[in-house]
């Protein structure tokens, strides 16, 4: 009836499972205690959960981003903690059973449930503001997107008290995840949850990726389009092209685990290897997925805080496609130690080193674009310059590694753990805490506090110094990853220092939660009323804060890059939406709660596949399917929003000159 | 402080693999260097020469295009990496895992086989084997055969350099040699299991003589390794004392290379 559910799964004897459950429940239960007290459903599920609005999808992304950032974070620490404590003979306080769950659970959450929420959140909300449009090409699917995702956190979080996680490592390569190995619900949890998530992300990249082909302002060709707008083409494109391999690659798996099949497995012509091949085919241009919109974080801060155009436009829409186009071509620099063969490994060293120009390229622009600046020192820049010095030494130790012989003594050691947090946290973390901090005025129309904000980025900054720094050079001592305890006295006190960093980055999320408190109970001081409250360049920036759901009254016509900063500069004509036009009714996408049953149904689907619950499965499948036809069905999708409308709240939001 | 605490890791290596890539290592980085700290330094002063405050900076809000910088900034990196390609094409075919080291002594052959969790050696030409323990003589090449008998794994000894996998139906080749006696460390560097952690050996290098001495004591130890025995010793453990067998099945490293020996881990196992 069940299946392979029964109470013996929930781990009642692990104190620190049962702790961090009935943690987390507590803080569920008051949250949606002080929700059903307030009377706020009605206003969530009306505003916010049936949403189809682009900015108000993007905020839940970046939301779930912040939430899986403390799960992802919590895993970290307790792996610092257990390699800071089990040297020599000690064992530390996690067995391996469970130090092997916490560390493979700690990447994939990072990369899927943090990283990419945040990134995705970021486009979602900036893209059709900057391209002066009124929503993305398909906003139920956008919903039905951010859902799916939601989906995968749910039920990746469920395997916490209920069965286990995989404890394979965050890609869980085979033979080791196959059944022969891993007969638990493990593997399945990893497999499930990520493949309803990666639906999300691929429908989200179609998304996006059409309403940057299709959907941008008149006049906006593509030598106008902001730089951001680039990245997250580029890294769009990149979703669109990758993503579909991880299904695939994922779906082997689990023929391979659930229907006898033999694509990975050790024995009847399986082969393994090209498990590592392909789901690196993914991989590679998943962190360029992740680092180009970051990309274009930086791009439009450094521009708006220099008071300057970006130099070198061009170059730097070239070297994003550079990068979009070569990401594909260096899988393999992940198993040069597979013995491929000196020809093999040498053209993809080669390849991974070329990305290095493009990326050098960029920093060289931000760098000039710096030059000739009066450059304000606010929070977004100084996680920009943040960025540029921390990030040019990931770079430099990711050539090394590109080296093949360099590989073969760094590989899977504690220098690469360090190289790539050096590039994910340098990189993709200041990425989005600048994006965060930048376009938050834009979304709740008052900015965050920036003396926290400022101790926020140097809690990020020296904890990522003091943790990592102590990882290169263990790494070289000879120290390797996923390492439950080691018998090396003399590396503990690195470990020691490495466990000081991560508290220190535990201060800055902290010190995060703190400035949003802060910045909400003093919002009326810090009211954005201007709608413009950087002196910026594009054209989010050109209406209210928080903007309408229609975003643009006229839709913006451009004749040049930045056009918003000739307009107000008086180089270039006004923009449509600031003259005195009549005003138009306006049709909006009407709300619907698609996405979030779809979801419903495909956590269903999810959990009944990884406990063997056959019947469930088919009302998964089944609910999941008939939402969508209904959805397919319905007549009524758009709401007009009257002239008179659009006219009382263009009178309301007069912006006061800037 | 840092580099004595380096002393047995890959900066300190005993065998002219790991000396070649200690080289690559930090050639490699000087060079970069020199390119990475002056971004570093010119990021701060633009930063902070530039700044709103300063009345002395010349202020160019559309400054936007310079052909000449762009010729530089291309340039750099394209230089940079040229130089560092080149490095890459040549030194992957030179220190090639599979290619055999130039010598004039033949080399020795060693059959690895990663087991759960432990490591076996077989050593061919003299018909022993050992678990956990690799001996070999000093100034003599080592041409290791290695694969799996389950999950993969890789085998590495920082010291002399070079990791390879081991993997389950395939066989990887590596080719090591150690210049100075000793005992190093040796380990497995991809995560494999539970006992993965405890997946280490000892390297002992002896002179040619204590080399000789040391088969002569194992063989006479005796235990004899077979297919049934090594189905014993297939089956996951935590155990890491060393073992030893006098005596070899000649065919077993290739049975167990070619896949035909079946491996699973019971829920208990996989514990």
């Amino acid at each position: 009836m069940f299946g392979r559910l029964s109470w013996a799964v929930i781990p009642f004897d692990q104190p620190i499972i049962m702790i961090t459950v009935a943690t987390v429940g507590v803080v569920l239960a008051s949250v949606l205690g002080l929700v059903t007290v307030k009377g706020w459903w009605p206003y969530l599920w009306r505003e916010w959960i049936t949403s189809v609005d682009h900015k108000r999808i993007g905020v839940m992304y970046m939301i779930l981003a912040l939430v899986m950032l403390i799960r992802g974070f919590s895993d970290a620490i307790m792996m610092r903690t257990q390699q800071a404590l089990a040297a020599g003979n000690a064992a530390g306080y996690l067995p391996p059973e469970h130090y092997d769950q916490v560390f493979s659970a700690h990447g994939t959450i990072m990369i899927f449930f943090m990283a990419m929420p945040f990134v995705i959140g970021l486009m979602n909300f900036a893209v059709p503001l900057q391209l002066g449009v009124r929503d993305v090409a398909f906003p139920v699917l956008n919903s039905v997107s951010f859902w799916l995702t939601a989906a995968g956190v749910l039920l990746i979080n469920l395997s916490l008290f209920v069965g286990e996680f995989a404890r394979t490592g965050w890609l869980a390569y085979p033979p080791l995840s196959e059944l022969a190995y891993s007969p638990g619900v493990g593997v399945d949890y990893y497999l499930w949850s990520l493949q309803i998530s990666g639906l999300g992300t691929l429908l989200s990249g179609i998304n996006l990726t059409t309403t940057i082909l299709k959907m941008r302002a008149p006049g906006m060709g593509y030598r106008r389009m902001p730089v951001f707008c680039w990245t997250a083409l580029a890294s769009n494109l990149l979703i669109v092209a990758a993503f579909p391999v991880l299904t695939a690659t994922f779906a082997m798996l689990l023929l391979d685990r659930y229907c006898g099949f033999h694509f990975f497995t050790n024995d009847l012509g399986g082969s393994p290897m090209m498990y590592v091949s392909l789901i690196w085919i993914w991989g590679h241009p998943e962190v360029y997925i992740l680092i180009l919109p970051a990309f274009g974080v930086f791009s439009e801060v450094v521009a708006t805080f220099s008071g300057r155009a970006l130099f070198g436009y061009r170059s730097m829409v070239l070297a994003t496609m550079a990068i979009c186009v070569l990401s594909f071509m260096v899988w393999l620099h992940h198993f040069f130690t597979m013995g491929a063969g000196a020809d093999v490994n040498a053209f993809f060293g080669i390849m991974t080193m070329i990305i290095a120009v493009p990326t050098g390229v960029k920093i060289f622009n931000w760098l000039f674009t710096l030059y000739g600046g009066r450059v304000r020192f606010t929070v977004p820049i100084y996680w920009t310059l943040g960025f540029m010095v921390t990030f040019v030494i990931g770079g430099m130790t990711g050539v090394l590694m590109a080296i093949p012989p360099a590989d073969f003594v760094l590989h899977n050691s504690l220098f690469l753990i360090a190289h790539f947090h050096n590039v994910a946290i340098g990189g993709v973390v200041f990425g989005v805490m600048a994006g965060y901090t930048y376009w938050f005025p834009k979304a709740f129309g008052f900015k965050l506090n920036e003396r926290i904000g400022k101790a926020v980025f140097w809690c990020w900054f020296f904890g990522f110094y003091l943790a990592f720094m102590p990882l290169y050079a263990l790494g070289l001592m000879g120290a390797t990853r996923r390492m439950q305890h080691y018998p090396d006295l003399h590396w503990q006190p690195l470990m020691l220092v490495a466990l000081a960093g991560a508290g220190l980055i535990l201060c800055g999320i902290i010190l995060t939660g703190v400035q949003l408190a802060v910045s909400i109970r003093a919002r009326g001081r810090n009211r954005d009323l201007t709608g413009d409250p950087w002196n910026g360049r594009t054209l989010e920036w050109s209406i209210p804060s928080p903007p309408p759901a229609w975003n643009f009254t006229h839709l913006p016509e451009v004749d040049r890059t930045d056009a918003y900063w000739a307009a107000k500069d008086g180089s270039g004509p006004a923009l449509a939406h600031a003259t005195d036009r009549p005003v138009a009714a306006v049709h909006v996408p009407r709300n619907t709660p698609t996405g979030v049953f779809v979801a419903f149904f495909a956590v269903v689907l999810g959990f009944a596949l990884i406990w063997r619950i056959e019947w469930l499965a088919v009302i998964g499948l089944i609910g999941a399917a008939a939402v969508g036809l209904r959805q397919a069905w319905q007549k009524d999708r758009e709401m007009i929003i009257t002239a008179d409308e659009v006219s009382e709240f263009e009178r309301l939001n007069v912006r006061k000159p800037a | 402080m840092m580099l004595s605490s380096c002393g047995d890791g890959v900066l300190d290596p005993h065998g002219p693999i790991g000396l070649a890539e200690r080289l690559i290592l930090t050639d490699a980085t000087a060079v970069m260097l020199a390119v990475v700290i002056p971004v570093i330094v010119l990021t701060l002063a633009f930063a902070w020469w530039f700044r709103a405050g300063n009345q002395r900076a010349r202020y160019q809000p559309d400054w936007q295009y310079s052909g000449r910088i762009e010729l530089i900034i291309w340039a750099i990196p394209a230089l940079l990496i040229a130089f560092l390609g080149g490095m890459a094409w040549i030194t992957s075919h030179d220190l090639d895992p599979p290619k055999p080291l130039v010598s004039k002594e033949a080399a020795v052959e060693i059959e690895v086989v990663s087991l759960d969790w432990r490591w076996l050696f077989i050593y061919p030409s003299q018909g022993i084997a050992t678990v956990n323990q690799l001996t070999v003589p000093v100034g003599v090449p080592i041409h290791f055969r290695l694969t799996s008998t389950s999950v993969m794994n890789s085998f590495f000894i920082p010291q002399l350099g070079s990791q390879i996998y081991t993997m389950p139906g395939m066989t990887t080749q590596l080719n090591l040699q150690a210049d100075q006696a000793g005992t190093y460390k040796g380990l497995s560097a991809q995560f494999s299991g539970d006992g993965f952690s405890d997946m280490h050996f000892a390297l002992v290098v002896t002179s040619p003589a204590q080399f000789q001495q040391w088969l002569g004591e194992t063989r006479a130890r005796g235990g004899g390794l077979n297919q049934a025995v090594f189905a014993e010793l297939a089956r996951p453990s935590h155990a890491t004392e060393p073992l030893s067998y006098g005596q070899v099945d000649p065919e077993l490293f290739n049975t167990v290379a070619s896949g035909k020996i079946a491996t699973q881990w019971s829920a208990e196992e996989a514990r």
